[in-house]
């Protein structure tokens, strides 16, 4: 039979012990690294514990979303229509050209909509909020803005907030709307009111509610347990964890110019690992590459004895019974 | 008119490709006498693990490992596998390369290899976004803008968890599976690569001075 390997003298071997030796092995060696070092588990960051620990953050958070001037308002697809987001090289922009798949308009979809689902405990909040939207779209910012303006003096007690007078016009319904929305975080319901549709079915897609924390208040929390960008963030795990590190094939990028000072990084990135990915793929078919690992010579280390035997005039080759 | 049994056509087909001694070897070539040869199988018995751990963790739901002590003892031994299973998978990725073991017609064993390589972080990815904690949090919303940078972040939703959950528990690792299958079978097909002729010439000079008896069948040139 013409099979490659039958042409060298063979030498007895166990496959199947082989692989039962190294799967006892191994198995050993993750039960005690599991035993010895755990895995980490820091629990999701929620409306609720923003809410208790920095309320004025949420209020900011909330105020942008309101007024469209938060990170996801801005966005671009597949979110909505706006460019802030956009990534682009030249005109080559896919995601330009994906288009609204998940329509978000933050200050429906994380304000006004998860309030007007509470209107059958709290009938009041009907009120409130048709003053909001039945204001033209300037009155509307014009209150967020008079709000925002004082926002440094404000404080928060009880779970209401305490603004100075208004010394730059009226604040509208913005301070009643805040207020009821901070009691809806310090429920634990915000997410929920965000999220849920479907009644009482289990709420697996949380991309509208994560979206509302994704800006200043996952990068606050994110910042406390040295997991940004700059601490290698995505494939770092909160605490002294190697978390997903073979991201780096792909996260190395990030560190390196011109990627991490590129309004496109995520798009050139990408663009760039499908390219060495298909080049290191298709390796065998490209001259010169192809032969590095002869240059390199390490094989001559891993086939040491094979080599040894030639030289010293054996016969590898041997005619298998 | 005859028909062609194609029962019979896939089994003769098998039976020619990968013989039984060939698919379960009981000896290898002589040359193969390094540590090198052992990432390929304790990748592999990582992956055992990494299944056997992933089942129990799936039996008992997404959210068991954070109210449970004996839980949170499987979710360590998932991850855990998962590190010696990338840990292996990059060494045997070095030493296939620095063999060159594309060689003799292998390159789809190669390009196997680098799509079971891809597919093994895609599923790391989803598992990571299914923690259900802080990490799978900040990961899903710092990774959605390069999803959404190449316009895939609407359908390939990193926030959406359910769609993460499903396609880490059961349709990465049914194509893991396969192509682990397909890589095996073309590993076994071609055989071990044979060693790279040697730099001064003394392998190739050698190998025309002892040359491998001339198979079956077959004439020398």
């Amino acid at each position: 039979m013409n099979y490659a390997n039958s042409k060298y003298r063979q030498v007895p071997y166990d496959l199947v012990r082989e692989l039962t030796l190294a799967t006892a092995g191994v198995g050993v060696a993750v039960l005690v690294l599991a035993a010895v070092f755990s895995t980490p588990d820091v629990p999701s960051l929620s409306a609720k514990q923003v809410a208790q620990q920095d309320p004025l953050l949420l209020i900011r958070t909330e105020l942008n979303a309101l007024s469209g001037q938060s990170a996801i308002a801005t966005y671009g697809p597949p979110y909505n229509h706006g460019t802030q987001s956009v990534q682009a090289i030249g005109n080559f922009s896919p995601q330009a050209w994906s288009g609204v798949q998940i329509p978000v308009d933050p200050a429906y979809t994380e304000v006004i909509r998860p309030l007007e689902r509470m209107k059958w405990i709290d009938p009041a909040i009907s009120g409130i909020l048709a003053t909001w939207t039945q204001a033209s779209e300037s009155q509307q910012s014009t209150w967020v803005a008079n709000v925002q303006r004082v926002l440094p003096r404000a404080t928060v007690e009880g779970g209401k907030l305490i603004l100075p007078a208004a010394v730059h016009g009226s604040y509208g319904p913005v301070v009643a709307i805040t207020n009821d929305y901070l009691a809806l975080a310090n429920s634990g319901l915000l997410e929920a009111a965000i999220d849920g549709e479907q009644g009482s079915s289990p709420i697996v897609n949380r991309t509208k509610s994560l979206l509302l924390l994704q800006g200043a208040a996952d990068s606050t929390y994110a910042q406390k347990l040295n997991m940004l960008g700059e601490n290698w963030g995505v494939i770092k795990e909160t605490g002294n964890y190697p978390g997903a590190v073979w991201l780096w094939y792909y996260t190395l990028l990030y560190q390196i110019p011109p990627y991490n000072s590129s309004s496109a990084a995520d798009l050139l990135v990408v663009l760039t690992v499908i390219t060495v990915t298909g080049i290191l793929m298709l390796i065998p078919f490209i001259p010169g590459l192809r032969s590095i690992p002869r240059l390199v010579g390490v094989y001559k280390l891993i086939w040491r004895r094979h080599y040894r035997e030639l030289r010293a005039g054996g016969n590898p080759y041997e005619t298998r019974e | 008119m005859t028909h062609t049994n194609w029962t019979r056509s896939l089994r003769n087909w098998i039976e020619r490709t990968v013989p039984m001694e060939h698919l379960l070897p009981d000896t290898m070539p002589s040359y193969v006498d390094s540590y090198v040869y052992l990432f390929g199988v304790l990748t592999l018995a990582a992956f055992v693990w990494i299944i056997v751990s992933g089942v129990i963790l799936v039996i008992f739901g997404p959210d068991w490992w954070h109210v449970s002590a004996i839980g949170h003892f499987f979710n360590s031994t998932h991850f855990w596998s998962v590190q010696a299973f990338f840990f292996f998978m990059v060494l045997h990725l070095w030493a296939q390369f620095l063999m060159a073991a594309w060689r003799g017609g292998r390159h789809w064993t190669w390009i196997a290899g680098w799509m079971l390589f891809l597919l093994s972080i895609l599923a790391g990815f989803t598992g990571y976004l299914s923690q259900t904690n802080f990490d799978s949090q900040w990961v899903g919303v710092q990774g959605k803008d390069a999803m959404n940078s190449v316009g895939v972040g609407g359908f390939f939703n990193l926030l959406n968890f359910g769609q993460m959950y499903g396609l880490h528990v059961f349709l990465l690792p049914m194509l893991i599976l396969f192509l682990i299958g397909a890589h095996l079978f073309l590993v076994r097909k071609h055989g071990v690569v044979e060693p790279l002729p040697l730099d001064d010439g003394y392998g190739k000079k050698n190998r025309q001075r002892i040359a491998p008896p001339v198979p079956e069948g077959e004439s020398r040139p």
